[in-house]
């Protein structure tokens, strides 16, 4: 149902067209790159992009191929975010939904955590746990994926304290089903498309934050490329070569804008709500 | 009312505490300790030294035991003295606090003021187009990253004396004129984020709002269209409005320490961020633990507002 309605959603389908260009950068990049990505030619630095010298995207201080880093960059932007959305859409998932199915006490305890981690400003908390636990690429997933655990926490248990009340719900325990059989196998599978669009807008935010960490010195170190450390080292010499910051940040925005229009399609899909204001 | 603050201004006890754990107990977690850190890796202490230096920092006593004490003094005001400058934390955080917060207030200022008729523009649908093009540019604010953003400003105007700061920074009390002039960019670079939530709250709500039976009615009565959607549609719609922008403002604080490190201007974030970098740990947690109080009062602040303005909430309030 909700894959037939996809197919007519144009905001969702464009998304998911971006998105679908990156990944095939990321598939060529395995295989093939204008240029070494790490490779310095002192003959070459801060060359404007141009078709003749084959740098299409222009070189950095070093010389180095934009276009390449860019691609290059492109998995690792798109790793972290993935791995940080997941890590924090599976505790804090596991999280709201125990504590919404269970109530009471739990809820309580289980939510006022959700609440303390919600305290931190997103950016405040990751460059916080960055400076503490040191700028590995793990701890970059880590951190993001800290930061959407109170998030995910709030949106699964909301859905479940809808649906714990129904039928299906009474029916499946008179069945003589244990608390963990209805919750994973009756009630999660129901709050699945709400997870996913919340999934896909955080995505979105994972991307800007990596790049932000990175951006600052926290995330991925140089000389390895990152999105975010291409621009911070740009910002030397943006004045003289703006290229060096313009395609890095398009690179970023392009994708950013990709999940944003996947999420918003999505939403549009599956809040009725909004659908009849059209 | 009085009674619904009260209950919420304690509801933030146990909030704050657990912000203050996380804070405390996070810095434990560095390799090594912070004293550690403080000694660098030149120095060699004998294992009778090493206890003679944790009794004079007061780290000889278990964690917990710490943790009570520190929080007593935090409570008194005491942030403790930063590794690097042996200076008192609490008042270096203060001195900058001003600037972080002033831009903060101005990008919500910019925010409202954009997001909110774009908003309006974009719901009432006079011209298809403007509202596809307003809905372009709310996905691509959402989408570009702050410090791209900033950085472009300072490419594109770096012309325009003045207005971009760049380390000649002048406060607010000495030059007001030209402290506003040289904040525009920053805040606008921190703001555009949340005008695009704004702006696209504004219209669904407006939409929702349009629907209602009272607007047919106002209009029925045969009130002017700017009337019906000023007066009797946005005043309706503007609810949500106000929470969501209330509850991104911490956001806008988060924003502010990547926004004064591209503009070098310095304020709190920036002072965060050499924290970071210096390992200067009793200062990152004053930092941290301030900025995250003021993000919790200022939700309250909002809830309260919301409350107040929506009588309906209170009511639901008493039902539960």
């Amino acid at each position: 149902m909700v894959g037939a309605r996809l197919k007519k959603n144009i905001i969702a389908l464009t998304g998911l067209g971006i998105i679908a260009f990156y990944v095939a950068v990321i598939v060529v990049s395995l295989f093939w790159l204008p240029f070494d990505p790490v490779a310095m030619d002192t003959s070459h630095l801060l060359e404007p992009p141009a078709i003749a010298t084959g740098h299409l995207f222009g070189t950095d201080e070093f010389g180095r191929d934009i276009l390449s880093r860019i691609m290059q960059g492109c998995s690792v932007s798109l790793i972290i975010s993935i791995s940080a959305t997941l890590m924090g859409a599976v505790i804090g998932t596991l999280m709201g939904i125990w504590a919404g199915f269970l109530g009471g006490k739990w809820d309580q305890w289980i939510m006022r955590v959700a609440d303390i981690l919600f305290s931190f400003p997103s950016l405040l908390l990751a460059i916080f746990i960055m400076g503490i636990l040191g700028e590995k690429t793990y701890n970059v997933i880590f951190a993001i994926g800290i930061v959407y655990i109170p998030q995910f926490a709030r949106v699964s248990r909301g859905a479940i304290l809808t649906l714990k009340g129904n039928e299906f719900v009474r029916a499946a325990f008179s069945n003589g089903a244990g608390k963990s059989y209805v919750l994973f196998k009756h009630l999660l599978p129901n709050i699945m498309m709400p997870l996913i669009v919340q999934i896909s807008l955080s995505l979105s935010v994972a991307i800007l934050l990596e790049s932000a960490l990175s951006f600052l010195g926290l995330g991925i170190q140089p000389p390895y490329p990152s999105w975010g450390n291409m621009l911070s080292s740009a910002r030397k010499f943006m004045m003289l070569a703006p290229w060096t910051a313009i395609y890095p940040g398009l690179a970023i925005s392009f994708l950013v804008l990709g999940f944003n229009l996947l999420g918003d399609g999505l939403r549009d899909i599956l809040d009725p709500r909004l659908r009849n204001v059209k | 009312m009085g009674r619904y603050i009260v209950r919420r201004l304690l509801s933030l006890i146990p909030v704050l505490l657990g912000v203050s754990i996380i804070v405390f107990f996070l810095v434990r977690l560095i390799p090594g300790s912070a004293l550690q850190m403080y000694l660098g890796t030149q120095v060699e202490t004998t294992p009778e030294q090493m206890e003679e230096l944790k009794r004079i920092f007061g780290e000889d006593k278990p964690v917990p035991v710490l943790y009570v004490e520190w929080l007593g003094r935090v409570v008194k005001g005491d942030f403790g003295y930063s590794l690097r400058t042996s200076r008192e934390v609490l008042p270096d955080i203060l001195a900058r606090l001003p600037l972080s917060i002033e831009i903060t207030i101005f990008a919500l200022i910019l925010a409202l003021v954009i997001g909110i008729p774009m908003g309006v523009l974009s719901a009432i649908k006079q011209h298809p187009i403007t509202d596809v093009l307003i809905r372009i540019a709310g996905l691509l604010g959402l989408s570009l990253p702050q410090f791209w953003l900033a950085s472009l400003m300072v490419i594109a105007f770096s012309n325009l004396r003045g207005w971009i700061p760049m380390g000649n920074y002048v406060s607010f009390f000495s030059a007001p004129l030209q402290n506003l002039k040289m904040l525009f960019f920053p805040s606008l670079a921190i703001g555009i984020g949340l005008a695009a939530v704004i702006m696209r709250y504004t219209r669904n709500s407006m939409l929702e709002v349009m629907q209602m039976d009272y607007i047919r009615t106002a209009k029925a009565k045969g009130l002017k269209k700017r009337v019906v959607i000023i007066r009797h549609a946005l005043r309706n719609a503007i609810l949500p409005v106000i929470t969501v922008a209330g509850f991104n403002t911490g956001y806008l604080l988060g924003g502010a320490i990547v926004i004064e490190e591209v503009f070098a201007l310095p304020g709190m974030g920036r002072l965060a961020l050499y924290a970071i970098y210096q390992r200067d740990y009793p200062l990152i947690q004053g930092i941290v633990l301030l900025i995250a109080a003021m993000f919790v009062l200022v939700n309250l602040a909002t809830d309260l507002i919301y409350a107040s303005v929506d009588p309906r909430i209170r009511l639901d309030e008493k039902a539960r």
